[in-house]
């Protein structure tokens, strides 16, 4: 709420929003402004006011608050020049900034994420898999620990048990596409260019060339990267993070984000083990300092030890979207059976 | 690297609103971004500088506001702050930490003429 005159409101303002008043100060400068404001974290506006000696000046000023705001004035010698203040309570960190040669300038409060266009497509992802019972996972890890391996040999596991899709992303070439072809379930390659990550608006793009089954699963390879995928939901229904025990028991604390982010941690080439020293409850000590909720499970992809479990983890994510799908289905008939009720009471005799 | 296509929805958005609101040049832009939001700062910076060019904002100011992470401490009952994921609870030293904030990337406002 404005602490000035009272008015305010929950709602956030994306822009505009703002309304004007007038006030006087205790020195009897009157000026009018114009506001626009989200709950009680500060407010912005504008106003003119005559400055009695003309005189134009840049500057920041801090508030015994710790708030801060800045002012632009206008670059010429009028007695008018334009203020925009604002007021934050985000403690001594708040700095102003003022911008030479502005004139007339203005605050547009947006308070919007910036990931909100990617959520946005993320969420249409999501509805239009659990429409279609699809089970999506997105597999994230660092070059080299196995996916594509692992995703090859899953789908040769499930065959004739459930129906696999998948979704490639790589910087560049499609090898990793052709060698799931091979397995013989249908892929579809994204090449990133000089991206570092799979982002939404990409995969809803390929959802619609890929079509994956009904009541099937979809697994998204991201780009080999133990950073930046963390940050871009996909619409899945969860990231496993797949980690090679050829890699380092300290990867979880090093890249805490993906380790965070992700709902299983695959701890793969457990067979390598004997050759290495890597100490696996170490290892998962650390995971789940990062994320105390993470699932484990340990697995080769090439002696398939450990592969049922992961099998039937998949399995058992797939039976939840198939009834969750069923389950809609048959709201949404029961709904119908009621509606036509209703117009057949409705009817004329 | 993948401040490059937060910095391009970043311009995105206050392109939109600048547009929207009529202006001609945007002068500072204000990113808040919380300590645990995956976004480096000086990487931020660097790619807003390279996707401004051209653009509205193309001589915009960046004022990047960065607020601290905090978390709920399962043994404690009770709200601390952590500086990264991962960090154990400052109080009991353990790591059943549920975090509740500073994972916030946001643009505030932007100022326009």
């Amino acid at each position: 709420m404005c602490l000035t005159c009272g008015c305010g409101s929950d709602d956030v303002h994306v822009e505009g929003g703002a309304h004007a008043h007038t006030h006087t100060h205790a020195d009897g400068t009157t000026h009018s402004h114009a506001h626009g404001h989200q709950d009680d974290q500060g407010h912005a506006h504008e106003h003119v006011h005559t400055d009695p000696d003309g005189s134009v000046h840049h500057h920041v000023h801090s508030h015994v608050d710790g708030s801060s705001h800045s002012h632009a004035h206008d670059g010429g010698h009028g007695p008018v020049h334009a203020h925009s203040h604002e007021q934050l309570n985000f403690g001594a960190g708040a700095a102003g900034n003022s911008v030479p040669g502005m004139s007339q300038a203005r605050l547009v409060q947006i308070e919007r994420d910036v990931l909100t266009k990617n959520d946005d497509h993320a969420q249409r992802n999501r509805a239009a898999l659990a429409r279609r019972g699809v089970f999506a996972l997105n597999l994230v890890s660092s070059p080299g620990s196995g996916k594509t391996t692992l995703l090859v040999r899953t789908i040769e596991l499930l065959a004739g048990r459930l129906p696999v899709a998948v979704i490639e992303g790589d910087q560049q070439t499609s090898f990793d596409a052709e060698r799931i072809r091979a397995s013989g379930a249908p892929a579809l390659q994204i090449n990133t260019g000089k991206g570092c990550h799979l982002d939404a608006a990409m995969v809803e793009t390929a959802l619609a060339r890929l079509a994956p089954a009904d009541d099937s699963v979809l697994m998204i390879e991201n780009v080999g990267n133990l950073v930046c995928p963390a940050g871009f939901d996909l619409g899945e229904a969860h990231k496993v993070v797949v980690l090679s025990v050829t890699e380092g028991e300290d990867k979880p604390l090093k890249y805490p984000d993906m380790f965070h982010a992700a709902s299983l941690l695959l701890l793969n080439k457990i067979d390598l083990l004997p050759h290495l020293r890597f100490d696996v409850e170490r290892c998962l000590g650390y995971a789940r300092r990062v994320n105390p909720a993470i699932e484990v499970l340990q697995l080769s992809a090439t002696t398939d030890q450990g592969m049922a479990e992961w099998l039937s983890w998949i399995e058992r994510g797939a039976q939840a979207a198939r009834q969750q799908r069923h389950d809609q289905v048959a709201a949404l008939q029961r709904r119908v059976a009621e509606l036509e009720a209703q117009v057949e009471r409705l009817q004329p005799r | 690297m993948h401040e490059m296509s937060l910095a391009e929805s970043v311009r995105e958005i206050v392109e939109e609103t600048a547009r929207a609101n009529g202006a001609r040049r945007v002068g500072v832009v204000r990113l808040e971004i919380g300590r645990l939001a995956m976004v480096e700062v000086d990487a931020m910076r660097f790619a807003f500088d390279v996707v401004k060019r051209g653009s509205l904002a193309g001589d915009a100011l960046l004022e990047i506001i960065e607020t601290d992470g905090s978390a709920w401490c399962m043994r404690c009952s009770k709200p601390v702050p952590i500086a990264q994921r991962g960090d154990a609870c400052p109080y009991c030293d353990s790591h059943q930490l549920q975090v509740t904030g500073g994972e916030q990337f946001r643009v505030l406002d932007i100022q326009i003429e």
